[in-house]
């Protein structure tokens, strides 16, 4: 009997190995063609952005110069010499999105960190504040412009830096409370627990423990939403309203380079279009160097682990 | 502790000297931790029924019995760690040193875990922290500032949980650089660093090798002079090793307590003995 039921056995042996085999020479073709669908794909994301770095370097490039970049706009449709360059707008963009940045982390991270660490399962208020951030990410930054309008230019009575920051600000919490939230969650309840073995408190733990581990995916949170707010323009339309002059007062208008290029693309001269190829170029730079200073600012205490077994 | 004449402010200091001086004549007393009429339940599932149980002081008690017996929700109770689970509960007494009932209302449930330490399964050394650190760890979050009295603690818990010579020069590299065997004997000195009266410990050994395991079950029975060691191990080899006293659970209830010696040789009750010789479980 024994044989008979081994004698089963590899005839469904050769049975499989038979399907197995038949089949192979198909997986191994569609396997090459799903490979090059996917390289293709990614080419396809690629391409776009590479182009459009080449082409703001190829044509941004030439434009920049010490005068585009410390003198105030000159008359429009002037020769190149007297046509000044967009300083206040490079200085705009630091202070409002400087600004904005000061307002919004800390809302952001401590929300990310409230909805993570202290609100538990499928309570009212934290599925509320869950809601309510999703549907902030997805608010058109022009309706956070006539927001930011109403609010604030109506009753400082002028258009001001001040309102430029916090439309942006708006912008920029849902982003770095959903990325904190979701980089805390990733952090593995047993460092949690370890903490409260030696009898610390639970915000120490948050803050020291925790926090600490989900550094740098905290930090990706920001500097996305930094790079974010830095090129948003129709907020700023409506809030900065634009200068030809530098910064004087939280309660002025003040320029920004999204907002500069804007207005100097819309010019029909070249020399403006050439400041506005410059413009873009610097600002893909400035927000460039900020996310790596950023990084490198995260690092400095940073271990580079390296796996040693004894 | 050998510390020059300076005036030792440190309120944290005032507590361990007396706990060692404590610690030392604590075999007077007769039971270190007294667990009385102990229900738990997560949610409405009832997973611990009427436990009691009186574990002597300076002793290694071993918990053993099959999977889902209720072993690591006992000692879970025992340090409040089991209700911060979310939805689980527990009643009853837990008595320390015949005196103070953990669960009662006026007890803080973050501190009474300085007294009660406890160890993982899994080793979870702090990530973002060096050796040093995570040994400190507890002490520096908990207040504690005068340097040279952490620097002596962190090295006298590196030795008593052997490690200290493997790590000595290499306190400032990260501790989840180590091996497996390391980091477990790094999270038991980061327990010990806060000088508790009990160390609990999670099937300490089961995540790690032979070799690991051996040092471990040493370090057990070196540290049980200073400390109350209650395991749950389902090894019943290392339990009859290490332990001086067993007790067996079996679904949520405690079938026997007694010397290891009398549990594996002649246990008195049948569900007991069909256990340790590998019938079930």
């Amino acid at each position: 009997m024994r044989e008979e039921t081994s004698g089963q056995n590899s005839s469904n042996n050769q049975k499989i190995q038979d399907i197995m085999s038949r089949r192979y020479n198909r997986r191994r073709v569609l396997d090459k063609i799903v490979s090059v669908f996917a390289i293709a794909c990614v080419l396809a994301a690629i391409i776009p952005l590479g182009s459009i770095l080449l082409e703001v370097i190829r044509n941004g490039a030439s434009a920049i110069s010490i005068q585009l970049l410390t003198q105030p706009p000159g008359a429009i449709g002037a020769t190149l010499e007297s046509s000044g360059g967009i300083a206040p707008a490079i200085q705009g963009t630091l202070i409002v999105v400087g600004l904005a940045s000061v307002i919004g982390i800390p809302i952001g991270i401590l929300a990310g960190i409230y909805l993570s660490e202290f609100a538990s399962g499928t309570r009212l208020f934290p599925s509320a504040v869950r809601l309510f951030n999703d549907v902030l990410t997805g608010l058109p930054s022009v309706v956070i412009g006539i927001v930011g309008y109403i609010t604030i230019v109506l009753a400082v009575g002028s258009f001001s830096v001040l309102a430029g920051a916090f439309s942006l600000s708006i912008i920029m919490i849902p982003i770095v409370v959903r990325i904190t939230e979701e980089t805390l969650k990733v952090v593995p309840n047993s460092i949690r627990e370890a903490g409260y073995s030696l009898g610390i408190s639970k915000w120490k733990i948050t803050l020291f423990i925790v926090l600490k581990s989900a550094k740098s995916g905290v930090l990706t949170g920001i500097v996305l939403a930094i790079s974010r707010i830095a090129g948003e323009t129709a907020p700023l339309i409506m809030t900065i309203l634009g200068t030809s002059l530098f910064f004087s007062s939280f309660t002025k208008p003040i320029d920004a380079l999204p907002l500069r290029i804007w207005r100097l693309a819309s010019q029909p001269y070249d020399t403006a279009h050439s400041q506005g190829w410059g413009a873009a170029l610097l600002l893909i730079v400035i927000v460039l160097i900020s996310s790596v200073v950023l990084r490198l600012l995260a690092q400095r205490k940073g271990f580079k682990v390296k796996a040693v077994h004894v | 502790m050998a510390t020059d004449g300076e005036a030792i402010n440190d309120p944290l200091l005032k507590v361990i000297s007396s706990k060692k001086e404590e610690n030392y004549y604590v075999n007077r007393l007769r039971y270190k931790v007294s667990i009385k009429n102990l229900d738990a339940w997560f949610g409405t599932k009832q997973v611990l029924k009427n436990i009691n149980l009186d574990i002597k002081s300076n002793v290694a008690t071993a918990i053993i019995g099959p999977s889902g017996c209720g072993k690591t929700t006992l000692i879970r109770c025992l340090n409040r760690m089991h209700e911060m689970t979310l939805g689980a509960s527990a009643k009853g007494c837990v008595v320390i040193d015949n005196n103070t009932n953990i669960y009662d209302k006026s007890v803080d449930p973050v501190i009474i875990k300085r007294r009660i330490g406890m160890v993982f399964q899994k080793p979870n050394p702090f990530p973002t922290m060096s050796v040093f650190d995570n040994v400190a760890a507890g002490l520096k979050l908990n207040g504690v500032r005068d340097k040279r009295l952490i620097n002596d603690i962190v090295e006298e818990s590196l030795k008593s949980a052997a490690l200290w010579d493997e790590v000595k020069n290499e306190l400032d590299k990260p501790g989840i650089g180590l091996s497996g065997g390391q980091q477990q004997r790094l999270c038991i000195a980061r327990a010990l660093a806060m000088q508790p009266e009990v160390l609990l410990m999670d099937e300490p050994t089961s995540a790690l090798d032979p070799i690991a395991s051996s040092k471990i079950e040493e370090l057990i029975h070196a540290l049980k002079k200073e400390v109350t060691i209650i395991t749950v191990t389902h090894n019943m080899l290392q339990a009859a090793r290490v332990a001086d006293f067993t007790a067996f659970m079996y679904i949520g209830e405690l079938i026997e307590y007694g010397p290891t010696n009398q549990i594996f040789k002649t246990p008195h009750k049948e569900l007991t003995e069909r256990y340790i010789s590998g019938k079930f479980g």
